[in-house]
């Protein structure tokens, strides 16, 4: 219809339809976009919550959500089997989450070191990861690990958090 | 010695970047024709001052000068020489001085080839140009000091993060930092631009190459940095929509858009507004990304060291250049005049969808990015969004962007007709048909969605060569033989599409294959015993201990065989090293590439029963992606050397009337 409307207008008119074209086209995408970070969101945000806050029931079994702290110490258990699942334990210094984790362990993933895991919980309380993450750069933790200790009121300042690190060398690290 | 010569060359390239600022910019809304000549040599200086700077760090590193700061807590003697030298921007002092020097480098390239620029626009560039660099100077001289001693200094340094040692890695970040920093000059031009309150055809044709060369620049960079993560990580992913790597993808899709809208307003004297803003927000959101990335306010490898000072700072610099762009934008632009007209269905029509497609992609891609930062400044959740919400946002947007470049590209300027256009495209349609059928018998069982993703890919390659065809050879009465021959006469600009555009199709197939087709298995075992994926079957050989120059390995050794034969097929060496100097252990995947995919192995952990973990894939389709990624760089290479878009020299009118130089509008 523009096609034969258009041709017996002035230059003006034209530009400005041209205009209402191009507003239009963009307010229609601009509706499709914000339809679809609403729909992503809906389904796909993921929630925080450390091993005090799981031990507290705060969590429905079946719930996606990224549990963060220090791996304890002497938890470490591999099995090995047909999956190559490894145990461990999540701890915010306060309480605990057993952890199942069937893949391969970030390099950096150490006992006693802060980690990140993706996953559910299971029926019996054993979380089960989908992905491990450990901070890329062991000096500092990760920001959530520290986050899960700070709730729990555990965190002593000066544990190497972000930001609390000295900027000084390690002579030790040889 | 020399790194105090560092140091003060910072200062002194601190001091030319006050004076590159402030006197062409007051010359230029004088008309004093001195105080603008000022501009060139001055931007010509500060690279050169710059460069000191960077050498001065460089000699630092690969000397393994340990009284400086910033080597011992990067760098080691035993290192090899390739990394101490990427050592020098391995770090969240180096970078930055990288940044800055090629920030200058770019003001200077300007200054070099820009002969032909109104001397007004080419001091006011230079101008704007030489506050961005002011602003990073003044953070770097004040909060990041790369020069900084110790006393006593330590025998021994403490080794660069073993990950970032290696040598798609050495490259991936100067790569970045050319295509993100190359930006900064579109921005300059635009802003410079805004002063004058003319935006012309002329304008557009100065400005393209350098968008064209920062974004084939960055494409490479973020190509490379993909290519790390797939072979370095171990985890068999190419792109994890991590929050660092989305910084620098918002910048090329604005830098994709702007690319493209810059040609309307070339060729056609229209979007003229528009294009100044999307040179505003590419050059924001590589700022924006430079803010996530340093500041610290993200974790990940990028994200070198913490300092609240820091990110403040970054954050002031970021809301002065692009508060302060976009404000100008609010006064100056309503004043700019539009040209041409068009249809909605017209090359320019679909220039526009293109850009719409593209901004909204950047969009959902910048929500997802920020929203779990906003939230947690604003109440106390800690959220992440992951791949699923791009999946859900982003691809979608991707998907019809690529089905309508197959239409959009045939499409005649001014006005279209989409009737005429579809029957064009018919053979197109056939060959995508067949191809999607082929790949329904293949792929349907496993994911239907990967015969649409594939199916995608075909068209965008189907339709593509039907354009370049049918340029060459228009009607039947040209001979086939006469249309191969009219190809070698194609400007290279319209190779450079045609390869650019064949390259989305090919990364669209890659990133199907790598996301949907993937076959995995991860179990544990030890020597003699057998996996199988797919139709492949992996037998863990051996594992053994090696040492590397600074690392100790155990190194397992897979034999991979034909499932159903028992063919031989390939043998690969799967890595576990540790560092000596910090440590660190990292993965090194075993891979063997053909054309029609990857077999991928990773020698994991000892388990407790004295085997190891293993996790190993058949990835259909992934070298695409690196091919696809190839040929984008390579169609923006040759749009760069075609000679209308010589880069800053467009075609003089021969005569030269009161200093300015008169081109040419565009045809």
């Amino acid at each position: 219809m523009a096609a034969s409307g258009g041709r017996g207008l002035s230059p003006a008119r034209r530009r400005k339809r041209t205009r209402l074209y191009l507003v239009l086209g963009g307010l229609a995408f601009l509706a499709l976009a914000v339809g679809l970070v609403l729909a992503g969101f809906r389904d796909n945000i993921v929630f925080f919550f450390g091993p005090s806050e799981v031990a507290a029931g705060k969590v429905d079994p079946g719930r996606t959500f990224r549990l963060g702290g220090l791996v304890k110490d002497g938890s470490l258990a591999r099995p090995g089997g047909t999956d190559g699942a490894v145990l461990f334990t999540v701890t915010d210094n306060a309480a605990e989450v057993r952890v199942r984790f069937a893949g391969l362990l970030p390099d950096l993933f150490r006992e006693g070191q802060g980690i990140v895991a993706l996953g559910a919980l299971d029926g019996e309380g054993l979380f089960v990861a989908d992905e491990v993450l450990a901070k890329h750069d062991e000096n500092y933790m990760p920001a959530e690990a520290v986050e899960a200790m700070k709730r729990a009121g555990t965190w002593q300042h000066g544990e190497g958090g972000p930001g609390t690190a000295e900027p000084g060398y390690a002579p030790e690290g040889q | 010695m020399i790194a105090e010569l560092g140091h003060f060359a910072l200062a002194l390239a601190a001091a030319v970047a006050l004076v590159q600022a402030v006197v062409p910019m007051l010359g230029a809304a004088r008309g004093d024709g001195a105080m603008m000549a000022a501009a060139a040599p001055a931007a010509l200086v500060q690279f050169g001052v710059l460069g000191i700077a960077f050498a001065a760090l460089m000699h630092a590193y690969i000397t393994s000068d340990f009284s400086v700061l910033n080597v011992i807590e990067n760098s080691h003697s035993l290192k090899p020489l390739l990394y101490k030298v990427a050592g020098t921007w391995g770090n969240h002092e180096g970078s930055l001085l990288l940044w800055v020097t090629v920030l200058a480098l770019f003001g200077a390239l300007v200054a070099v080839f820009g002969r032909n620029l109104p001397p007004s626009l080419k001091a006011r560039t230079l101008s704007v140009q030489a506050l961005i660099t002011l602003g990073f100077l003044v953070f770097m001289l004040l909060t990041s000091n790369p020069f900084a001693r110790v006393f006593p200094p330590p025998i021994e340094g403490t080794d660069l993060n073993p990950l970032l040692q290696d040598p798609g890695l050495a490259f991936h970040p100067p790569m970045l930092y050319v295509g993100y920093v190359g930006l900064s000059i579109s921005f300059s031009f635009a802003v410079a631009a805004l002063i004058e309150g003319k935006v012309d055809a002329a304008w557009a044709r100065w400005v393209r190459p350098w968008t064209l060369l920062a974004w084939t620049f960055l494409t490479a960079g973020i190509a490379l940095g993909s290519w790390w993560a797939y072979y370095e990580l171990g985890w068999g992913g190419f792109w994890y929509w991590d929050p660092v790597e989305n910084a620098s993808f918002m910048p090329w899709l604005a830098a994709t858009a702007l690319l493209h809208s810059a040609i309307v307003v070339e060729k056609r004297d229209t979007l003229k507004s528009w294009t100044i803003l999307l040179a505003i927000i590419a050059f924001g959101l590589s700022l924006i990304g430079t803010f996530l990335v340093r500041s610290g306010v993200l974790t990940s490898v990028h994200a070198f060291a913490s300092d609240p000072d820091r990110g403040i700072f970054i954050l002031l610099l970021l809301v002065v250049a692009i508060g302060g762009s976009l404000g100008l934008y609010a006064w100056r632009a309503p004043g700019l005049q539009g040209g041409g007209l068009f249809r909605p269905v017209s090359r320019e029509g679909a220039l526009v969808l293109n850009n719409l497609l593209l901004s909204a992609a950047a969009a959902t891609v910048f929500v997802g990015t920020l929203y779990p930062l906003f939230l947690e400044v604003l109440t106390d959740d800690k959220i992440s969004v992951g791949p699923p919400y791009f999946n859900l946002t982003f691809t979608p947007i991707m998907g019809v962007l690529v089905i309508a470049l197959g239409v959009g590209a045939m499409l005649p300027w001014k006005r279209g007709d989409l009737g005429a256009v579809t029957r064009r495209l018919t053979v197109a349609c056939v060959v995508t048909a067949v191809l999607m059928g082929l790949a329904a018998l293949l792929y349907w069982q496993r994911s239907a969605l990967a015969v649409a993703g594939l199916g995608m890919a075909a068209w965008l390659a189907a339709a593509t060569l039907t354009q370049l065809w049918q340029r060459v050879r228009p009607t039947a009465r040209i001979g086939v033989g006469e249309g191969v021959r009219r190809m070698a006469g194609l400007p290279r600009a319209a190779w450079g599409m045609t390869l650019a555009h064949l390259g989305v199709a090919v990364i669209v197939a890659g990133a199907t294959g790598a996301s949907l087709l993937t076959q995995e298995t991860i179990s544990s075992g030890g020597p003699g015993d057998r996996f199988t994926v797919g139709d492949y079957a992996f037998t863990l050989e051996s594992v053994d201990r090696v040492a590397g120059p600074n690392y100790a390995a155990e190194r397992g050794t897979f034999r991979v065989t034909d499932a159903e034969t028992g063919d031989e097929i390939a043998t690969l060496h799967g890595e576990r090293r540790r560092y000596v100097a910090g440590g660190q252990e990292t993965t090194e995947a075993g891979i063997r590439s053909d054309l029609g995919g990857d077999l991928y192995a990773v020698l994991g952990q000892p388990t407790d029963d004295g085997g190891w973990t293993v996790r190993l894939y058949r990835k259909p389709l992934v070298p695409w992606l690196w091919i696809g990624s190839g040929l984008l760089v390579l169609g923006g290479l040759f749009s760069l050397s075609d000679r209308r878009l010589r880069v800053g020299a467009p075609r003089r009118s021969g005569t030269r009337a009161g200093g300015v130089a008169r081109t040419q509008p565009a045809e």
